[in-house]
């Protein structure tokens, strides 16, 4: 594992693809190299792209890119696409509108499936997020799904978050959809060369009045496959990261992503513990039986944990 | 949790017919495993740069075109030297019986030729990757 | 009269039902083999067809007669005892020297029509000698890199006598400009060249790969190439609207139909909107369907495709020369049903589908040779291929009359059933905003990779059988004496490129580029300077690379 993370810290492509084997698959190690790794985060700025499958994300990712390379910037991007729910499998082609890149250093893209995890997220993606950062990329892209429902995990992680519309597919629709409104940080109204492109951003415009907010978000127009109005969006990405950093917000942020991070971990772990105690399966055959209410039944696995609510204990001493 | 196999599969060369390519990695991803699907005109440099990047337990390469024996051969000889030549490769297409003992010289593990079926895909690959 | 009528009716109700009942009692003994039997389309093949089928066709309006709108029974008023359709057998491989010998030989064997395929390199617009060219060159066909190859190609062949079809999409401008050339150069003017070029970008994006530049400035391109020929080129087919490499893909005969309609309609908009009149142009639109198994499909699909086509370019255009509405077709048979296994049942099919073609009224064919499936065809494979079409035109008697199978209840119902689920892709690609647009959205990948997928299914659960691949399987031998293209080749090709660049006059190569990028950039028609270019032996590569620099390339996805 050391040389693992050794090689990982220097920038070997090797190594930090074989980190994130070991950490997105919960492999063993994965605690070890993220000890090690953690404390040399915090360094990348991350830019969350999200939108409706169709909206261009990943054309437009690749645009992103490009100019970030020019600007000197290294990338790390995760891109995200669903498992299928029958199989488990999954198949990643996000990468096809990236391969551009795929022979330049400064660039490393690694695909995830979503697996289990419910939302437009993989799951431990932020762990490889970390792995990215201590690896020392200068700006980590993720790209999510964008089912719609759970683009909202992704602001929890990112600096800046960009949602990616289409004109056609359905408007209204999309803007209404929980959340949307509320995480964008910029948007993108990509295939602009399109009808109904002017229709979209005006509502948009509507939509955003009615948004309580100092500083609204921007609309930009782009024709990703064409490479136009790219300048202008990245520069709006920049110039949001400037606005979050000088107004103090970032270490808001990175508190809320922390904190996030650890009742992720808190849940994932109590989960683990708790049903793998000897008397979770009597507890759930209780319940069922309504001998004991699910909430007693809680009460009692986490005196099993030795959990006990404070109060308990100073009664039985 | 046992890791889920992972498989890049890709057109080196110029051939643009991808059904085959398609089918297959549909059919992985019923078998429950995660497939990279780059495309079609990749360069042998591109498919190991991927490969390496997404730490992929195996690779299939497709090739319609006849440029098999120059393809194919060139990545398994870039796995090596990049240090990856746990990868399994094989490989299907157009390739005539007489080319496989070369292939299989230079590194390819396998060969599905047309009539092949895909459960024979899937199982060869189970039973040959290298085990987490 | 009504009486009569009526009885006739009752009777035919009558033995209707007896047979229904003698049905029901075989199925209690004899199951059917399958429950349900379908075409490819998933349209139902009946047990029996009847006149009920057939009803509310009429006949003069609908099937009609040949030459005459909506052309269902065949475009020309006597098809084939005039003449057959053409014998055109797609050819090429390695060098354009090796292309030549084997023209000549199909042209002495009684091929009528000559049929180019180009390398991969080629088709995409690279030199020999390009890095991504490395182990592709010559291999799926003949490489061309400037006017002195296909000088070399077209030697002994006089092109006042032959008509060419060339498979070549994102560089046919360029191809086509250097047919243009040979033909001067043996004093053949422009206005006698008989022939097609592919030209069908479309489908390369969702079915066949070797695209260059993005649609649209592919599109303009096309509808350079319409233009000049109208003017210069007056018998020369501008496109070759395509279904074989869709079907090839995976789709069914009814997607076949609709997506390859699709993209011809895509196309006549493009051209009726950069000022083309439709009555001029549209009369030199051709198209290029596959030939599959399921042979009454196919005859009823052919016919189908010809009567949609005729009323969407009569309804959607207002087309009025029956020129402009005339659906002319070449055919291939379908590659990717032969087999790698027992290699000579391929023959069997071929002969079935070409059967299919020619009672579906193609008005040319080629024929796949038996080694499809392992090489390139040896001389022998493509002599039985080409003696198939010889056996069915002078020994079969189909030809002796025009469009045989109509009034059968099948076909008649088929053919018009074929014809309105077409129609309903038709409609639904509108409301997306045309075909650009569906593959944009990736509508038709994923309708042909779905049919694609659950042919395999069906094929690997055994419920297609494929004769030799899971079902009647022997031990066999890998065949021999597959034609194999030599490494060498491609280095000599390299070596006669360069030689071939050292002495032409640089800066006449250098000035035609110029020309010929400025022309790009302003939206000149693309013909002239690619002309000028050709003529300086500047080559595909560097002509498409001036292209490439200002139209940018098309990447997937």
């Amino acid at each position: 594992m050391e040389d693992l993370v050794a090689g990982l810290l220097a920038g070997k492509v090797r190594s930090l693809a074989k980190a994130i084997t070991i950490v997105e698959n919960d492999l063993p190690g994965k605690r070890e190299i993220l000890q090690s790794v953690y404390p040399k985060t915090g360094r990348a700025y991350l830019l969350g792209i999200t939108g409706p499958p169709g909206a261009g994300k990943s054309t437009l990712t690749d645009k992103i890119i490009a100019h970030l390379r020019a600007a000197g910037k290294s990338v790390g991007v995760i891109a995200v696409d669903p498992s299928s729910p029958f199989s488990g499998g999954a198949i990643l082609g996000d990468r096809i509108r990236m391969q551009q890149h795929a022979l330049d250093d400064g660039v490393f893209i690694r695909s995830m499936a979503t697996r289990s995890h419910l939302g437009g997220l993989a799951k431990n993606t932020v762990d490889v997020i970390h792995l990215f950062d201590a690896a020392g990329k200068d700006v980590i892209i993720i790209e999510t799904v964008g089912v719609g429902q759970d683009e909202v995990d992704i602001v929890r992680i990112a600096q800046t978050t960009v949602v990616v519309m289409v004109p056609g597919l359905g408007d209204s629709v999309q803007i209404s959809k929980a959340g949307v409104m509320e995480i964008a940080d910029l948007f993108a109204v990509n295939k602009a060369d399109r009808d109904g492109a002017d229709k979209l951003v005006n509502e948009l415009r509507a939509m955003l009045e009615m948004v309580k907010a100092e500083v609204k978000p921007e609309i930009f127009r782009t024709v990703a496959t064409d490479g136009v109005g790219i300048t202008e969006l990245v520069e709006g990405i920049f110039a949001h990261g400037k606005r979050v950093e000088e107004s103090g917000l970032v270490a808001e942020k990175r508190s809320l992503q922390a904190e996030n991070e650890l009742k992720a971990y808190i849940y994932d772990m109590i989960m683990e513990r708790i049903t793998g105690l000897d008397s979770y399966r009597a507890v759930v055959r209780q319940v069922a039986a309504k001998e004991l209410t699910p909430m007693s039944g809680v009460e009692q696995l986490f005196t099993g944990l030795g959990m006990a609510k404070e109060e308990e204990n100073a009664e039985e001493d | 949790m046992s890791k889920k196999i992972k498989v890049l599969i890709a057109k080196p060369g110029l051939d643009g017919h991808d059904r085959g390519a398609k089918v297959v990695s549909r059919a992985l991803r019923d078998a429950g495993m995660e497939v990279i699907y780059t495309g079609i005109r990749q360069t042998p440099e591109q498919i190991v740069a991927t490969a390496i990047q997404e730490d992929v337990d195996s690779i299939g390469l497709s090739c319609l075109s006849g440029a098999h024996n120059k393809l194919f051969p060139k990545v398994v000889d870039l796995l090596r030297e990049k240090g990856a030549d746990d990868v399994l490769v094989f490989g299907g297409g157009i390739i005539p019986d007489e080319d496989i003992p070369g292939l299989k010289q230079a590194g390819i593990a396998a060969i599905f030729l047309p009539g092949a079926s895909t459960e024979e895909t899937i199982e060869f690959i189970r039973q040959n990757v290298k085990s987490v | 009269m009504s009486c009569t009528h009526g009885e006739k009716k009752a009777r035919l109700a009558e033995r209707k039902s007896q047979w229904e009942a003698m049905v029901e009692k075989a199925l209690t003994r004899f199951p059917e083999r399958r429950d349900n039997f379908m075409t490819t389309s998933g349209i139902e093949m009946k047990r029996l067809f009847t006149p009920e089928d057939t009803e509310g066709i009429d006949y003069a309006d609908e099937v009609g007669f040949p030459g005459i709108y909506p052309f269902t029974r065949g475009v020309q008023p006597t098809m084939y005892r005039a003449r057959f359709w053409t014998m055109r057998q797609y050819a090429g491989f390695g060098s354009a020297k090796q292309t030549n010998e084997r023209y000549r030989y199909l042209l002495e064997q009684g091929q009528t029509g000559l049929s180019v395929a180009f390398d991969l390199p080629t088709q995409i617009g690279y030199d020999s000698d390009h890095e991504l060219a490395e182990g592709e060159v010559g291999k799926v066909g003949v490489a061309i890199d400037s006017l002195a190859d296909m000088e070399v190609l077209f030697d002994q062949i006089a092109l006042d006598k032959v008509s060419t079809s060339m498979t070549i999409n994102a560089p046919a401008a360029v191809l086509l400009a250097m047919y243009i050339v040979v033909a001067e150069k043996q004093g053949v003017a422009s206005d006698k060249l008989r022939g097609t070029i592919q030209n069908d970008v479309l489908k390369e994006y969702f079915a066949r790969g070797t695209y260059i530049f993005p649609p649209q400035p592919s599109m303009k391109i096309i509808t350079d190439i319409f233009s000049y020929c109208k003017d210069n080129l007056p018998n020369w087919n501008t496109i070759s609207i395509s279904g074989y490499h869709i079907r090839e893909a995976g789709s069914s005969a009814v997607q076949e139909v609709a997506f390859t309609l699709a993209d011809g309609l895509a196309y006549v908009d493009a051209a009726v909107k950069s000022g083309l009149d439709v009555d001029v142009f549209a009369k030199r639109l051709s198209f290029f369907f596959n030939v599959h198994n399921n042979f009454l499909e196919e005859v009823a699909k052919f016919r189908a495709a010809r009567r949609l086509w005729a009323k969407l370019m009569k309804e959607r255009f207002g087309a009025r020369k029956p020129s402009s509405m005339m659906m002319r077709f070449h055919t291939q048979t379908a590659g990717c049903s032969l087999t790698a296994q027992q290699p000579d049942n391929n023959v069997v099919r071929v002969t079935m589908q070409a059967l299919a073609a020619v009672l579906g009224g193609t008005n040319s064919l080629h024929t796949n040779s038996r080694d499809e499936a392992l090489c390139l065809p040896t001389e022998d494979s493509v002599r039985i291929a080409l003696r198939t079409q010889q056996i069915i035109a002078h020994e079969s008697g189909v030809a002796d009359t025009i469009d045989p199978l109509a009034g059968s209840y099948m076909v008649e119902s088929l053919t018009a059933q074929i014809e309105e689920k077409a129609l309903e892709y038709i409609k639904k690609i509108d409301d997306m905003g045309g075909v650009v647009k569906a593959i944009e959205a990736g509508y038709i990948q994923q309708e042909i990779n779905d049919s694609a997928y659950a042919y395999q299914k069906s094929v690997e659960s055994g419920d297609q059988v494929i004769v030799g691949v899971n079902k009647f399987t022997i031990d066999e031998a890998p065949p021999a004496n597959l034609l194999r293209i030599k490494p060498e080749m491609e280095l000599e090709q390299r070596r006669n490129l360069a030689a071939m660049k050292a002495g032409r006059d640089q800066a006449a190569v250098d000035t035609a580029l110029a020309e010929l990028k400025q022309v790009a950039v302003s939206g000149g028609n693309l013909l002239p300077p690619i002309l000028g270019a050709v003529r300086t032996y500047a080559t595909l590569g560097e002509i498409c690379g001036v292209m490439r620099g200002v139209f940018g390339e098309y990447v997937e996805g």
